[in-house]
């Protein structure tokens, strides 16, 4: 017998707030474990999976999706991993959505404890849930397994970054064979980590070019986002624009941006510098800069 | 018969005089030697009678006793060899004893009475003019270390039998008043030069800034991207050195037997890149009777350590002292000892383990890895690095560039333009604080000095708001823009010198 934690129940296949969406198929958990809530049947959501290890690109696309289709009511669904799980979550969270995420491990263990304020901030915006008991340590084969209960809890999975080999493509695979839609965002060809995706584009998976089309895929009309707008009317100076083009959305080493910028290097970092202040660019790493946002 | 004459011990990187005596007088025939001798010492014995019986000299059948006084220092070395023979032959009655008054000598013998090169002769020589000493007599091979001192006569014997012979002369035969010897720069030939680098502006700014204020530099990047090329042709944009510190520096490298008879005299600064399995000892200074380590070998010149944080914990935890006090203090039983250490620190790293982060398609490392790389260099350490710059892999545009950078010599004047004008600013104030640079400025002198106009202030509190900054940081990147400014020869600090100061400011980024 388990014993009840005050912050955490369980669901059994047979009662009624099962997730219906789960009920169709033959392999899911006879029960789950929650903290927090389950996700809302009448909501659409998204699972947004990708690599541990991920791009400056990779993060800020998983965070910049996410926010925007939390901002649009949509419930964003992921594994609470490092990297783009972790980033996915924080935008739903940021985005003032809803978010949940599935554990390899019992709901009792953070894991990895880098994400230790997501664990603390998803229940009260969504859940965390676990087909495993709890004090179940976070065992390898548990990820691929948890990956079934990702992609089944979402109407859509958009797939961020993944190398060649990938866990992100096993949950591509149940995903097609629950009937999920897959989506992908493209990368450049030669991006280790993005060749992953741009295989699963050949083979036929939609292109994620927009947040847009997401929610066309979920028939959601897409409200006004003023804040989008804004962004980008702001003004800048011709220098400071010569500067700002030269910034890519991956991150680029100072010496670079002087090169192609051309102009003095004590002018090119005081308008980094000021790029920066204001928010417009990043610097990730140390002297590296790329392009806030998505 | 008694007789005595001086000669002069290295205890830590002071050198003290010793008084040898000897004493011939009847009893039953023994030769004893005292005055706190290590092994090294006493056997002296057995070389000097060997040296002296094969010159032809009958060792008479007599209880000789010889003393090295003050006795509460311990001695060690080889150096007293030719002090000892001389007073024995004094003793005997060979040398007159008036002619030994005033002289210092130092010298190992061989069997044949050959004369060998020992180390500390430079340091000796100094005190040999500072104790008001006459003349000087060295092995013929340690000449022109002796000789670098200057305003004292030096006497160069090659063997037991030569010294005998020019006791004899008029005045020992040497120049009574001899100008220090002056040996030339040769500084082309030894640093190699920045127009080398193809590219890498940044980093190499960052050297140059780093080199004007004498400020500590940490370079990060990917593997091969040329952060130990950098580092290696930073002395040679160093201001040159002046002749105190040329001694100075000669001082430390003779104690450590460093100086060889090609190269008797160090003009040019030091770069010392110890090897990342270094010791703690090895790099503070260690042993029974402490030696000079790497910082103090360092010492007016630059310390490298590539690959910082594959260097032991302890080795890099040791650096705080020296870093901070510019010495190092070394504690023995019974003593202790200090050695100057006031180097400039560079350093080089890499982000990861495998060497290739940023570059995702290569790297393999995961977060947890990365920092804990960066990790084993621990926060004290890096609160007294000033500035940390990003080098990057170099384009082929840039390599395969035709566009020479600044030469060192250009660079050097930059540089010395700047040290001139914060040694104007601080000399006469702050000598007996030790503060020469402005690296070196410590809490109340920073808003004194680091005075920043109305718009470099605003950016400067933004920065600090938007970007997190410590107390710490927000100083050292005054200190920076400081040494910027003095590059550019500006009494204010101004915007782009902030501005230019925050990009070297330290940050924790990982994208991971």
């Amino acid at each position: 017998m388990i014993k009840e934690e005050k912050d955490m129940w369980i669901c059994k296949q047979e009662e009624a707030n099962y997730p219906q969406r789960l009920k169709y198929f033959e392999n899911m958990p006879e029960k789950l474990f929650v903290k927090g809530k389950l996700p809302d049947e009448n909501k659409k959501s998204v699972a947004i999976v990708g690599a541990r290890s991920c791009s400056y690109y990779g993060r800020t696309q998983a965070y910049e999706f996410a926010r925007k289709l939390a901002e649009n009511g949509v419930q964003i669904i992921s594994g609470m991993a490092m990297g783009i799980d972790g980033w996915a979550h924080r935008g739903a969270l940021d985005g003032g959505g809803e978010t949940f995420a599935v554990l390899g491990s019992g709901v009792d263990i953070c894991y990895p404890r880098q994400n230790a304020d997501l664990y603390r901030k998803i229940p009260q915006q969504g859940g965390i849930l676990s087909e495993y008991e709890p004090g179940d340590q976070p065992l390898a084969w548990h990820f691929p397994l948890r990956n079934r209960i990702i992609s089944g809890l979402a109407d859509l999975v958009l797939v961020i970054e993944a190398r060649q080999k990938s866990g992100s493509l096993i949950t591509v695979e149940y995903a097609l064979e629950q009937g999920r839609t897959v989506y992908a965002l493209p990368g450049r060809v030669g991006d280790a980590l993005s060749e992953g995706c741009n295989h699963l584009i050949f083979q036929g998976a939609g292109i994620a070019k927009s947040v847009e089309i997401i929610m066309n895929e979920l028939e959601i009309s897409v409200k006004l986002n003023k804040k989008l707008n804004e962004n980008s009317k702001i003004r800048l100076a011709s220098r400071e624009e010569m500067v700002y083009s030269c910034v890519d959305l991956s991150p680029r080493h100072m010496d670079e941006i002087l090169l192609r910028a051309g102009l003095e290097p004590a002018e090119t970092q005081a308008i980094l510098l000021k790029l920066e202040l204001e928010g417009l660019v990043n610097e990730p790493i140390k002297n590296y800069y790329a392009r806030a946002g998505g | 018969m008694f007789s005595k004459v001086l000669s002069a011990t290295i205890d830590g990187a002071r050198c003290v005089p010793v008084c040898v005596e000897a004493d011939v007088s009847n009893g039953l025939p023994m030769f004893s030697m005292v005055g706190d001798l290590t092994s090294q010492v006493k056997e002296a014995q057995e070389r000097v009678r060997t040296a002296i019986k094969n010159m032809g000299i009958t060792i008479p059948a007599k209880r000789i006793t010889v003393n090295l006084s003050p006795a509460d220092i311990r001695k060690a070395g080889s150096r007293f060899d030719l002090p000892i023979a001389a007073a024995l032959l004094a003793a005997f009655g060979l040398i007159e004893k008036e002619k030994l008054e005033g002289v210092m000598l130092a010298g190992e013998l061989g069997l044949d009475g050959k004369v060998n090169p020992v180390s500390g002769i430079l340091p000796l020589a100094e005190t040999a003019r500072e104790s008001g000493c006459t003349l000087c007599v060295v092995p013929e091979k340690n000449y022109r270390e002796a000789a670098a001192v200057g305003r004292i006569p030096v006497l160069a014997v090659h063997s037991l039998p030569h010294f005998l012979e020019c006791a004899g002369k008029e005045n020992w035969g040497v120049d009574k008043d001899p100008e220090p010897f002056v040996f030339s720069e040769g500084r082309d030939s030894l640093y190699r030069d920045f127009s080398d680098i193809q590219g890498q502006e940044h980093a190499k700014r960052a050297a140059v800034i780093a080199a004007a204020g004498f400020h500590n530099f940490l370079m990060t990047g990917p593997r091969g991207t040329g952060k130990t090329m950098i580092a290696r042709r930073i002395p040679g944009i160093l201001p040159a050195l002046s002749r105190e510190e040329q001694l100075e520096i000669s001082r430390v490298y003779s104690i450590a037997g460093l100086l060889t008879e090609e190269r008797p005299f160090l003009t040019s600064r030091p770069f010392r890149a110890p090897h990342h399995t270094i010791t703690p000892a090895a790099l503070a200074g260690g042993g029974k009777y402490p030696r000079p380590g790497e910082i103090t070998l360092a010492h007016r010149g630059i310390l490298f350590l590539d690959e910082f944080p594959e260097f032991s914990h302890d080795a890099i935890e040791i650096l705080r002292q020296p870093l901070e006090e510019r010495s190092i203090t070394i504690s023995r039983m019974g003593a202790s000892f200090v050695f100057p250490a006031d180097f400039m620190f560079v350093a080089a790293m890499n982000h990861c383990p495998c060497g290739h982060y940023p570059n995702l398609n290569h790297c393999t490392c995961t977060g947890a890895e990365i920092s804990r790389y960066k990790n084993r260099i621990s926060g004290p350490v890096m609160d007294r690095i000033d500035i940390c710059a990003e080098v990057s892999g170099v384009s082929y545009e840039e390599l395969s560039g035709r566009k020479k950078g600044k030469t060192s010599r250009e660079l050097q004047k930059e540089v010395e333009k700047a040290v001139a004008i914060q040694k104007d600013r601080y000399e006469e104030k702050y000598k007996n604080r030790g503060i020469f640079f402005n690296s070196q400025l410590r809490g109340d002198l920073i808003p004194r000095y680091c005075e920043t106009g109305r718009e470099a202030a605003r950016i400067l509190e933004k920065a600090y708001e938007k970007m997190n900054l410590s107390a710490r940081s927000y100083h050292k990147i005054l200190k920076t823009a400081r040494t910027i400014a003095d590059l550019e020869g500006e009494t204010l600090i101004k915007e782009a010198h902030i501005s230019e100061a925050l990009c070297y400011r330290e940050t924790g980024g990982n994208m991971r």
